[in-house]
């Protein structure tokens, strides 16, 4: 069995790679990936924690089902948002959104 | 204790396929590698669920993420984006500041946990329970006792229909200001 810390550094690296990325990236697309990225890295947490210190409830599992079914409907929406700006604007970059103040 | 056993090298090419994919997605410049590059990850995240011996979890990782988010992603890429033209201009100077705040970032985490953490609680997770068996995840779900999850399922419901009502509305509006 692998130590649980493994899971921990994996899931530490993942986030962090993530937050490299939300504050690199200027595509808007580009920005929910790294949003993913997060998310996914909070997921192993929950259930790295779950399996080795509660191996008999499944409370961390059960969360990170929630988790996921709220990303997509998170993406789903913020494609939606997507669309419209690159309808507006004709690019998707985090730059045209500063025009949304007017 | 035996250091390369295939459940350990499994889990070094699982890491490495996570990181690298993860790494790479948020490198790149062109966004369609980097949807493929993210669902490197995602495959190999539902593989450390497998190794946890949590599959119903892998295979919700699989459907929903690998098949349905990255699709939705693909799709705006192909949609919005237009392919070839490099929009991602990012100064150097932005990229070395995020590198900085990502790798202070890790060296405080990790330092906190070797520091101060307190992983005793290995021992126990070596004899592996089974599998979870589907029905107690169904039971979890929709119970409504203690440590169930009536409530927050149908609240999940709840949020997708608005989420789907959100996204024709948001997507359409431009017909409706035309009308």
């Amino acid at each position: 069995m692998i130590p649980v810390q493994f899971y921990l550094v994996i899931s530490t690296l993942l986030f962090f790679i993530g937050v490299f990325g939300f504050i690199s990236r200027k595509n808007l697309i580009g920005l929910l990936m790294s949003i993913e990225l997060i998310l996914n890295a909070v997921n192993i947490n929950f259930v790295a924690f779950n399996r080795y210190l509660f191996p008999e409830q499944i409370e961390g599992y059960i969360y990170s089902l929630f988790v996921i079914v709220v990303a997509a409907a998170e993406t789903a929406v913020a494609m939606a948002i997507i669309m419209n700006v690159y309808r507006k604007f004709g690019n998707e970059t985090v730059k045209s959104i500063k025009e949304l103040k007017n | 204790m035996e250091l390369i056993t295939a459940n350990n090298i499994i889990f070094a090419l699982l890491s490495v396929v996570v990181l690298g994919g993860g790494l790479l997605s948020v490198l790149t410049e062109k966004l369609m590698h980097a949807a493929f590059y993210l669902f490197l990850t995602l495959v190999g995240i539902a593989g450390l669920y497998l190794q946890m011996s949590y599959d119903f979890l892998a295979a919700a990782q699989l459907s929903v993420y690998a098949g349905g988010i990255l699709m939705l992603f693909i799709f705006a890429i192909v949609l919005v984006h237009r392919i070839g033209e490099n929009s991602e201009h990012v100064r150097i100077e932005k990229k070395v500041w995020a590198g900085i705040a990502a790798l202070s970032g890790i060296a405080l985490v990790l330092c906190t946990m070797f520091l101060f953490g307190n992983f005793s609680a290995d021992a126990s997770a070596d004899q592996l329970v089974s599998n979870v068996n589907m029905e107690l995840i169904g039971r979890t779900l929709l119970g409504t006792g203690k440590h169930q999850y009536l409530l927050p399922f149908e609240a999940t419901g709840i949020l997708l229909l608005a989420c789907i009502i959100g996204a024709l509305v948001i997507a359409n509006k431009e017909k409706e200001d035309k009308e």
